[in-house]
C-alpha cells in the first residue's frame, strides 16, 4: 500500500479458503456486439435490491430511449427508463425469470431508437449532486448484485473513507463482460475513477484485477500512466485468480488487508467497492446524460450455438437474445442468469433481461454437472474452502432441524452464498440450498 | 423450447471430488501395505482381507436392505473398512472370527448409528478391540514373518512393542532379539497383518496427502507427539524413538485411522487437539500401561471426544475481531 512508485501492486493479503474453478472464459476475445433492436421490451419495476418503482406511464403513451417510466420516492430504489422508443402496450404484472411477479411496462418498438429530448448531461460538482445524478441514471451494481449505486456512494459524512476499490476481478467462470469493458472502455473507466476520486475525496484508488487477465493490465496501465494522476493515487493491483476473489469482502481484504466485520459494510472500514462497468457507466452518464438503458451480457454455455458478448436494451426477452446467438445447438437442461457459481437457474426463456444480469448461460446435459447426492462424510472440505470461516456442514444439520438458536450461534447470516462449499463437497450436498433455508428459518424466527 | 429445465440452487458447477473417488484413493493407498503383508504372511493375508471385505460389504448390503434404506455400496467405504480391519488382525486369525469382526464394524458401529459419516467411533478399530477382548489368544498370535500363515505350527514371536516394554528408560541393550531399524521399516517383525511394513504405509500416507484426501495435520501431530514423548521417556535415546514410531500400529493408525473423516474433528484446531490427544494416550499406554500397544485405544478414546473438541474449536466468522479491535483502539 505504501509503495510510491507507479506500477502494479500485488494483493496485500490472501483470503482464506475459496476454490479453484475452471475459468471457461471462452468469450474473452469476442468484442461486444450490439444486438438489433428487439420488437418489444418488458421493463420490470423491480430491477434492484430495494423498493420497487411505480410506473409513471400508461398504455398508449409514446416513449423515447432514456425517458423515465418508473420511479419511487423511497431512498433505496433506482428509477427505470425506457430502453427503446415506441408505444407502451401494457402496464401490469409481469413474471421475472426468478418466478417473482412484479409490475412491468411493455414497450412495442417503433424501430427508431429515438433518444428522449429531455436528456442532458448532469452538472456534478459535489457529493450531493453526484448521488442525485447517479440516482437519476438508474444505475445499480452491474456486477450482479443490483444494489442501487447512489445508495452506496452516499456515504454518511461521519464515516472516514479513504479507499476506492474498482472491482474487475470477475471471478465467476464464463462471464467476460467486465473483461471486455476493461479492454474496450478503459478510458471511461479511468474517467469514472477520477470523477469518484475527486468528488468523494478518496486518498487512493485500487483497480483490482485477477492475475489471469494480463491483457487488461497492459491497456489499463498505459492509460493510467499517461493520465494526469499527479499524486499517483490510482493503482492497479493483481489478485490471485481464486473464486470468490470478486466478492466484496474478499476484495477489500486482498486490496487493503482490512476485514469487514459480520453485518457491516466496507464503508465501515473506510472502503467503497465499485464494479468496473458501473464506474465506466458513471463517466459516460456524466458526459452524455443517457441513463442506464442497455447493458452488456455474456451468452455462453454448451447449449448455445454461437457464444457472444452482446449489448442489449434492458428488458429484451431472453429468447430474442438466444435467437440472436444462433439459438440452441443442443437441448438445454439448465438455463442460468449470471455465473455458474452464484447465478440463478431459471425456468424458461420468456423473461426479460434486467439491469443486474451479466450473463445467460445454457448448459446441455453433458455440461450440467450434478453430482450424485450422498450422505455427508464429514470430510471438512466445506469448512476448508469457506471464505467466511463458517461450518457449512453444521449449517446443513441445524437447517434440517430448524434450530434457530444454533443457527444464530454459528453465524449463518455471515454467509454470502458464494457456493464454494457446495462446489467442493464430494458428496454433492446442496449446501447453499440448506443455507438459504437456514436464513429463512432465522427470518421466520425474528418475525415471530 | 426445452421441456425439462433443471431449476436448482447455485452453484451449478461442481468439483471433480466424489465420495467414491476419495474411498478409491484410500484403497489405492492401502495396496502397497497389502502387497507387503502377502509377501510376509503368504496367501493367507489376501484370503483374510477378502473375508473381511466380503463380510463388510455383505453386512452393509443386508443392513441397508433390512433398514429399508438406499444401497450405499457404491461409495466403497465398506471395502475400505474391510481392508483396514484385516490390517489390524494377526495373519493367523481364524477366518470366521475375521468375518465376525466385519459384521461388528459395519452393523453395530456404522449402520446402527446412521451409516457413513455418522458413526462416532472408527468401525475397524472398534471391531478389532471387540475381537481382542473376545478372542484374546487368537488375537495375540504373532507369527514370525516369512512363514506360511496357513500352517498350524508356524513359529510365533513377540512383537517389537512387547519387546520394547522391557527396554526400561529407553535402554535398548536390555532387549533381546530386537529387529534392526531396516527390518522395522520393511516389516520383518511380528505384528498385525497390515501394520508391519511401515515404509509401505508411509508411502500410502503420502499418496493420500498428495491427493489431498487427508490433511497432514493429524499424522504430523499424532506421530510428533509420540516422538516427543518417547524422546523424554527414553532419556533422549533417538534409536528408541525410532523403534517406537515404526513399531506397532502407529503408522497405520496415524495415516489411515485417526484421519477417518467421520471420527475426527472437521476444524483444523480440533484436528491438532485430537492428534495430540491420540499421541499422548498411545504413549502413556505404551510406557505405563500393561498393554504393549495403545494406538487403537487412543484413537477410540479421542473419537468419543470429537463432538466436544469440535464445539470448542468452531472458527469465528470472517472479520469477527471484537476483542482485538478494542485493544487496537486503545493503542491508537
Amino acid at each position: 500500500m505504501s509503495k510510491k512508485t507507479p506500477g502494479v501492486l500485488t494483493a496485500v493479503r490472501k483470503g482464506r479458503g475459496g476454490v479453484k474453478v475452471t475459468h471457461h472464459k471462452n468469450t474473452a476475445e469476442m468484442a461486444i456486439e450490439r444486438m438489433p433492436v428487439p420488437q418489444k421490451v418488458v421493463l420490470p419495476m423491480q430491477q434492484h435490491i430495494g423498493v420497487p418503482c411505480t410506473p409513471i406511464v400508461k398504455v398508449g403513451d409514446t416513449v423515447a430511449v432514456g425517458q423515465k417510466i418508473g420511479d419511487s420516492d423511497k431512498f433505496i430504489s433506482a428509477p427505470i427508463h425506457a430502453s427503446i422508443s415506441g408505444t407502451v402496450t401494457a402496464v401490469g404484472d409481469v413474471k421475472l425469470a426468478n418466478g417473482i411477479i412484479t409490475k412491468g411496462v411493455t414497450i412495442e418498438s417503433d424501430g427508431e431508437m429515438r433518444l428522449y429530448e429531455g436528456i442532458k448531461p448532469p452538472v456534478v460538482t459535489n457529493k450531493a449532486e453526484l448521488c442525485a445524478a447517479v440516482r437519476e441514471s438508474g444505475l445499480v451494481g452491474l456486477g450482479g448484485a443490483g444494489f442501487p449505486a447512489h445508495v452506496k456512494l452516499n456515504i454518511p459524512d461521519d464515516k472516514d473513507i479513504d479507499t476506492l476499490i474498482i472491482n474487475a476481478a470477475e471471478c465467476e467462470p464464463y462471464i467476460t463482460v467486465d473483461y471486455r469493458e476493461c479492454i474496450e472502455n478503459a478510458e471511461n473507466i479511468l474517467k469514472g475513477v477520477e470523477i469518484l476520486k475527486d468528488i468523494l475525496g478518496f486518498k487512493q484508488v485500487i483497480i483490482a484485477i485477477e492475475d489471469n487477465k494480463p491483457k487488461v493490465f497492459e491497456i489499463m496501465k498505459e492509460i493510467a500512466d499517461r493520465d494526469n494522476d499527479k499524486d499517483d493515487a490510482i493503482k492497479l493491483m493483481t489478485l490471485r485468480s481464486r473464486y470468490p476473489q470478486g466478492a466484496e469482502k474478499m476484495m477489500v481484504l486482498s486490496a487493503t488487508g482490512r476485514k469487514v466485520p459480520p453485518g457491516k459494510l466496507p464503508s465501515d472500514i473506510g472502503c467503497v467497492v465499485m464494479n468496473v462497468t458501473s464506474t465506466a457507466f458513471i463517466a459516460r452518464y456524466i458526459e452524455t446524460g443517457k441513463p442506464l438503458v442497455s447493458r452488456s451480457i455474456t451468452v455462453d454455455g454448451g447449449a448455445i450455438a454461437e457464444p457472444k458478448n452482446i449489448r442489449v436494451p434492458i428488458g429484451t426477452n431472453i429468447q430474442d437474445i438466444i435467437d440472436f446467438c444462433g439459438g440452441f445447438k443442443s437441448e438445454p437442461r439448465k438455463l442460468i442468469f449470471g455465473g455458474p457459481m452464484m447465478g440463478l437457474a431459471i425456468c424458461g426463456t420468456d423473461a426479460p433481461i434486467c439491469k443486474q444480469n451479466n450473463a445467460i448461460l445454457a448448459f446441455d446435459e453433458s455440461k450440467d454437472l450434478v453430482k450424485k447426492e450422498r450422505a455427508c462424510i464429514r470430510c471438512g472440505r466445506c469448512v476448508d474452502v469457506c471464505p467466511m470461516s463458517l461450518t457449512p456442514t453444521l449449517i446443513e444439520r441445524y437447517s434440517r432441524t430448524k434450530d434457530a438458536e444454533k443457527l444464530k450461534a454459528i453465524n449463518v447470516t455471515t454467509c454470502m452464498e458464494c457456493g464454494s462449499c457446495a462446489f467442493a463437497c464430494p458428496s454433492g450436498r446442496p449446501l447453499v440450498q440448506y443455507i438459504r433455508l437456514a436464513k429463512q428459518v432465522l427470518r421466520e424466527e425474528s418475525g415471530k | 423450447m426445452a421441456k425439462r429445465l433443471t431449476v436448482s440452487a447455485s452453484p451449478h458447477m461442481r468439483s471433480a471430488d466424489t465420495t467414491t473417488g476419495i474411498m478409491l484413493d484410500v484403497i489405492i493407498a492401502l495396496v502397497p501395505a497389502l502387497v507387503m503383508s502377502a509377501v510376509y504372511f503368504g496367501s493367507r493375508a489376501l484370503v483374510l482381507t477378502a473375508v473381511t471385505v466380503a463380510s463388510c460389504v455383505l453386512s452393509e448390503f443386508v443392513c441397508r436392505k433390512v433398514m429399508k434404506r438406499d444401497n450405499t455400496l457404491g461409495d466403497l467405504s465398506a471395502i475400505v473398512t474391510g481392508i483396514i480391519l484385516a490390517f489390524n488382525l494377526p495373519a493367523t486369525l481364524p477366518l470366521w472370527m475375521a468375518a465376525i469382526g466385519g459384521i461388528i464394524a459395519i452393523v453395530v458401529v456404522k449402520q446402527m448409528f446412521g451409516g457413513i459419516g455418522q458413526n462416532f467411533v472408527n468401525p475397524a478399530m472398534t471391531a478389532r478391540i471387540i475381537l481382542m477382548v473376545s478372542f484374546p489368544t487368537a488375537m495375540a498370535k504373532w507369527i514370525v514373518t516369512g512363514q506360511n500363515a496357513w500352517s498350524v505350527d508356524a513359529v510365533t514371536s513377540a512383537t517389537p512393542m512387547a519387546q520394547l516394554a522391557s527396554a526400561k528408560g529407553g535402554d535398548l541393550s536390555l532387549v533381546e532379539d530386537l529387529p534392526s531399524i531396516a527390518e522395522m521399516l520393511l516389516g520383518k517383525h511380528g505384528g498385525s497383518m497390515g501394520e508391519v511394513c511401515s515404509i509401505a504405509l508411509i508411502c500410502g500416507g503420502f499418496y493420500l496427502l498428495l491427493r489431498k484426501v487427508i490433511s497432514p495435520v493429524i499424522p504430523f501431530f499424532f506421530i510428533g507427539t509420540v516422538a516427543v514423548f518417547m524422546f523424554f521417556a527414553g532419556g533422549g535415546n533417538i534409536e528408541f524413538v525410532i523403534y517406537q514410531l515404526l513399531g506397532g500400529g502407529l503408522m497405520l493408525g496415524a495415516f489411515f485411522m485417526a484421519t477417518d473423516y467421520a471420527t475426527s474433528p472437521i476444524t483444523k484446531k480440533g484436528k491438532i487437539i485430537f492428534a495430540i490427544g491420540c499421541g499422548l494416550i498411545t504413549s502413556v499406554i505404551r510406557i505405563f500401561g500393561s498393554l504393549p500397544e495403545g494406538v487403537s485405544f487412543s484413537i477410540i478414546l479421542m473419537n468419543i471426544l470429537v463432538p466436544h473438541i469440535e464445539n470448542f474449536t468452531l472458527s469465528k466468522p470472517f472479520g469477527f475481531v471484537k476483542e482485538k479491535k478494542a485493544k487496537k483502539e486503545v493503542k491508537a
